[in-house]
């Protein structure tokens, strides 16, 4: 944990070490975690006492393109049994690009008790500590969770709209390709129907793993991060900033490293992104 | 025209109607019966003409030839996180190793859709139809080297 407090982070505390988890296995204040893109590595193993929190069978509206509402919140703390007071620490594979959409979900409910697992399953994995099949059960709890607020973290298309030209910050996280128009989905992804390619006016383009240590995952220093979006993308904590990408999971990401490691106060995530802004009609578009 | 071999048939339907544990689950058995290619087949660092082009997990394919005339197939997968792509090379061996030619170039690529679901979507079903892709190549190429001796 000292060498995460020396990376001059705003909100260090945010962040806790593969070792710190490792001693807190089996501490009852606190439930690990675990979100992935590819729903295979859970089963496969994961840290001992770690339940999963899937972001299309757990985070999402079933139905409409929209996240749990605050009864369905309710129902997965219940059963990952949390309450208010526990600590959550998430942690995931590329990077934990998961786990940090997953923490904002949990932000959209107030759930302050977080953490994210610097350099997640990579660095666990890669330091050789235990992974295991068994999938815990824990005594469900009753969370009584406020209604879901989307009104800090979170920001809408028509508000976008009416933000562009006033001085707002874009961060558009995609890969140099899809922010060209080039391409319209991520490269080696498949193609997932948009119909216009470019960018929300304005944007700036940084990719959202550039915040990473692409070899153990760990998020790089807030020297470095400054250098990405203060010296060479001109951002300031005073900025208004929105970050997107195409359906707001790498997004998510940026929005934690700027509000938590580089302690900007208003970032929101435009979860809508390319899917929506590319598909809308009439909305203006720069490539 | 041929059809794929049944055993490969047999897989696919199994998992058509798998619900998303299941299919899960069954992807996990293949995985772990995953072994990587014997060193009398090839070491590291293995061949670029082995690649598979455009997958994520790092993955390659070889095709040994059998006395039989048939194909022998062989995997790597460099990513350790590689599952999905683990699981897809144990069902290809296991399904299309020491099959007939002909019906081994019959598979259909776009399978990796029916076995992996719409879990795909997100990731890796280019890369998983590269791996599909090669080993019918090899097929492929078996055959129309018999048609036409060099």
């Amino acid at each position: 944990m000292a060498e995460i407090a020396s990376r001059g982070y705003a909100h260090p505390e945010v962040l806790v070490s593969t070792d710190w988890v490792a001693q807190h296995l089996d501490d009852p204040a606190i439930r690990i975690i675990e979100s992935n893109e590819d729903p295979l590595l859970y089963p496969s193993g994961h840290i001992p006492g770690a339940v999963q929190v899937d972001w299309a069978a757990d985070l999402n509206d079933p139905l409409r393109r929209d996240y749990l509402d605050r009864a369905g919140f309710e129902k997965l703390a219940s059963r990952i049994g949390i309450t208010p007071d526990t600590t959550v620490v998430f942690y995931g594979d590329k990077n934990n690009w998961w786990a940090c959409y997953a923490f904002w979900v949990f932000q959209l409910f107030g759930h302050k008790n977080a953490r994210i697992m610097d350099g997640g399953r990579l660095k666990w994995e890669k330091e050789g500590r235990p992974l295991v099949r068994e999938v815990p059960t824990y005594p469900p709890t009753r969370y009584e969770a406020p209604e879901r607020d989307d009104s800090k973290i979170r920001i809408f298309r028509d508000e976008v709209l009416k933000k562009l030209g006033t001085g707002v910050k874009l961060v558009d996280v995609r890969s140099p390709q899809e922010y060209s128009g080039e391409r319209t989905h991520m490269p080696e992804y498949p193609q997932e129907g948009v119909l216009r390619g470019g960018h929300i006016p304005g944007a700036r383009n940084v990719p959202w793993a550039r915040a990473a240590n692409p070899e153990d995952g760990t998020f790089k220093s807030a020297a470095e991060l400054k250098a990405i979006y203060e010296q060479e993308q001109g951002l300031s904590p005073d900025d208004e900033v929105i970050a997107y990408c195409r359906i707001g999971e790498r997004s998510s990401h940026t929005w934690f490293v700027l509000t938590y490691l580089l302690g900007y106060p208003n970032v929101r995530n435009y979860d809508g992104s390319w899917t929506e802004w590319g598909n809308s009609v009439g909305v203006p578009i720069e490539r | 025209m041929a059809q794929p071999p049944k055993a490969f048939q047999q897989v696919i339907d199994d998992f058509a109607f798998a619900d998303r544990q299941e299919r899960i689950e069954m992807l996990i058995e293949y995985a772990d019966r995953f072994q990587e290619v014997p060193e009398r087949i090839a070491t590291r660092p293995f061949p670029e003409e082995h690649h598979v082009q455009k997958c994520e997990s790092d993955a390659y394919v070889w095709a040994e030839d059998l006395p039989d005339g048939t194909l022998k197939f062989h995997f790597a997968v460099e990513n350790p996180q590689g599952l999905s792509a683990k699981a897809w090379a144990v069902i290809l061996d296991e399904t299309l190793s020491g099959q007939p030619l002909e019906e081994v170039a019959a598979v259909p690529c776009d399978s990796v859709f029916t076995v992996f679901g719409k879990e795909v979507s997100m990731g890796k079903g280019m890369g998983l139809m590269g791996i599909a892709d090669m080993v019918t190549a090899f097929a492929r190429q078996r055959l129309a080297a018999r048609k036409s001796p060099a």
